[in-house]
């Protein structure tokens, strides 16, 4: 299978202003390939979850150049950055970040209604078909204070499912979850990258889960150590 | 953008704090209400106020005024036209105060397109005998029929009907006032003389109520050709020609061609009652302020709310924008929010205003002025409902259009990593 590159960041520097001047990131240059399974690791503060933020669009005050699927995101707007997101990258965070308005399966379903390329049959069909890969299925119509934090975050990662994105971002999905439901998490990526071929890029602190994975990036002090 | 998603999570976000949105929408319902009900009622204030003077007034009143004539006969000789003349003493005409040529200019003035109608007068003063007491007065002979149509003459006649002024000879309807310092009742004689030294014996049919006491002291009313046989004058002795115009904005310039075209005096209703629009209009005017002012205290409640909102839905606008929804998206939520609490909320004002406006009409109001009103004037003028749902629109959208620019520029990147 050709290896093709999903995001390609090119001496990407990051500096924050408050209260002194502080360089987070400092020149990272990073690759990702499609079908990787990647695990950033590092100390606290190393700069891993702000790297994370700039690769996901959502934080544009870098400098460098950091390409998605072969476009750069350099000068691209508000708006168009937010249809990058919707469409190519789906996120998993350490909360769910469920919206508890709506039930599990319009949780997931959201992002896939908002790309609006499928009807809304075909998006609900698509839900539950997430669902069912990831064993939540029957708590499709259940409201998300309904059900446990491991089958939470399970719904959260359905919905980084939903448009069927190049990459699932994760900032530590495992980090707010006891052993048993970290387990099932990081087994349900597991499955996503070896059976279905999905990309994953995973910040986490845990060594344990980022031995598992096909790449570790290893963050120190604003760069990545080689 | 796809509005239908977007409706359907502002109105999710709305179901659950439906209490909260219900206060909010309850200010709006409040402020529309007392909106609706308060410029109907000053209104219809208004309108019975002008409705005293105004439905009583002509658009235009042609007369001639007691003036000595503007050319003296000197002045048409071509012999003098180079020279200065000076002429002493000077008087009026005893006849000038007659209309020339009345009957030709009624005619013509029917059948002008301003026109609505035309109503001769004849008005001289007289005086009512009353033993050996005579009581100065004025009597108006009239055309009954014009002035019922034009002038509502029918509805100030409190007692007896309009009819027999006309069809009896030699009859009149009194002002109250005078028929009270007179003590006469329905069907009386009495006798007035006219300024000449007639003595004349009139049937009383009727008594008048103009709502002004001063007016009622003094005026009566009479067939226009009674007056003229009280004055012993041929029936095309009239004093006034009234007149009312489909478009009362036109009466100042038809006024000006009239006077011109007639050689009378001619003056309408806005210069004749300048005071009266000033008085409504500043009635209008406060009212229409205090109903905005309700208004825009209602969208601060929007406001606060759509605020509170926003800081309790952090989360959900953070991961909302991370899933790809665009800062305007989330604006046009709770723009959305903001409009659905205000189209309700104003709704239900309208509907209650409407309904505040109906009670107050039912209050019973009684002036002695004004024997004609019985509650509370209430004008249900369209506008109102339409300024109102405009007004609510405008305010609310106001209302949202802050906290929702804020919640539009909310970084999703804070929120997350903040916790």
């Amino acid at each position: 299978m050709e290896t093709k590159k999903i995001i390609e960041a090119q001496n990407i520097c990051k500096s924050f202003y408050e209260p002194t001047e502080i360089k987070v990131l400092n020149e990272v240059n990073l690759t990702i390939n499609n079908g990787e399974f990647v695990s950033i690791i590092g100390k606290s503060g190393c700069g891993k979850s702000t790297l994370l933020y700039i690769l996901s669009t959502m934080d544009t005050s870098y400098t460098g150049n950091l390409s998605i699927d072969g476009v750069s995101m350099k000068d691209k707007k508000d708006a168009e950055l937010a249809l990058v997101r919707n469409e190519k990258i789906g996120f998993v965070f350490q909360f769910h970040y469920l919206l508890n308005e709506f039930n599990n399966i319009n949780n997931v379903m959201l992002p896939g209604l908002k790309l609006n390329k499928k009807n809304k049959a075909e998006v609900e069909h698509d839900a539950s078909e997430k669902m069912k890969i990831l064993g939540i299925q029957n708590e499709a119509l259940k409201m998300p204070n309904q059900l446990s934090s491991g089958q939470k975050q399970r719904v959260a990662i359905a919905r980084a499912l939903i448009n069927s994105p190049l990459i699932i971002m994760g900032d530590e999905p495992t980090g707010n979850l006891d052993k048993k439901n970290s387990d099932i998490v990081f087994a349900t990526f597991k499955e996503l990258a070896e059976v279905y071929n999905q990309s994953l890029l995973i910040v986490t602190h845990d060594n344990d889960f980022a031995k598992n994975t096909h790449r570790i990036i290893e963050m120190e002090d604003g760069r990545i150590k080689v | 953008m796809n509005i239908r998603l977007i409706t359907s999570i502002s109105i999710s976000l709305l179901k659950a704090r439906l209490k909260q949105t219900m206060v909010a929408a309850f200010g709006v319902t409040f402020s529309i209400t007392m909106f609706i009900g308060l410029l109907s009622f000053m209104a219809g204030l208004n309108e019975l106020l002008d409705n005293l003077i105004l439905s009583r007034t002509p658009h235009i009143r042609l007369y001639n005024e007691v003036l000595p004539s503007k050319i003296q006969p000197i002045n048409m000789g071509t012999e003098f036209s180079n020279s200065y003349n000076f002429i002493q003493n000077i008087k009026p005409k005893a006849d000038i105060l007659s209309i020339k040529n009345s009957q030709a200019i009624i005619n013509y003035l029917r059948k002008d397109v301003d026109v609505i109608g035309v109503a001769p007068k004849l008005v001289v003063p007289i005086f009512y005998n009353l033993g050996n007491i005579s009581l100065t007065g004025v009597i108006n002979g009239i055309d009954v029929d014009a002035e019922n149509k034009l002038f509502a003459f029918r509805d100030y006649t409190t007692t007896g009907t309009t009819e027999k002024l006309k069809n009896t000879p030699n009859s009149i309807i009194l002002g109250i006032g005078v028929a009270k310092k007179m003590l006469v009742q329905l069907n009386d004689n009495i006798q007035i003389t006219s300024i000449t030294g007639n003595q004349y014996p009139l049937k009383v049919v009727g008594f008048f109520q103009s709502g002004m006491e001063e007016l009622d002291k003094v005026q009566s009313f009479t067939s226009l050709a009674t007056t003229q046989k009280l004055l012993n004058k041929p029936n095309s002795y009239i004093t006034d020609i009234q007149l009312k115009l489909y478009d009362i904005n036109k009466a100042p310039n038809i006024a000006k061609n009239y006077k011109k075209l007639f050689a009378t005096e001619a003056i309408d209703i806005q210069t004749a009652n300048a005071q009266f629009e000033t008085g409504s209009s500043v009635r209008t005017l406060i009212s229409y302020a205090v109903g905005i002012t309700l208004l825009i205290v209602a969208g601060f409640g929007i406001y606060n709310i759509l605020n509170m909102m926003i800081y309790e839905k952090m989360d959900s606008i953070a991961i909302l924008k991370a899933t790809g929804f665009s800062g305007k998206d989330v604006k046009t939520v709770f723009i959305l929010i903001a409009l659905t609490i205000g189209i309700l909320g104003g709704l239900l004002g309208l509907l209650f205003g409407f309904g505040l406006s109906a009670i107050i009409s039912t209050i019973p109001f009684s002036t002695a002025s004004l024997p004609k009103v019985k509650t509370y004037p209430v004008s249900n003028n369209p506008m109102f409902y339409v300024t109102g749902a405009i007004f609510s629109l405008i305010t609310t959208y106001m209302a949202g259009y802050f906290p929702s620019k804020k919640a539009s520029k909310i970084d999703p990147v804070d929120i997350i990593r903040g916790k």
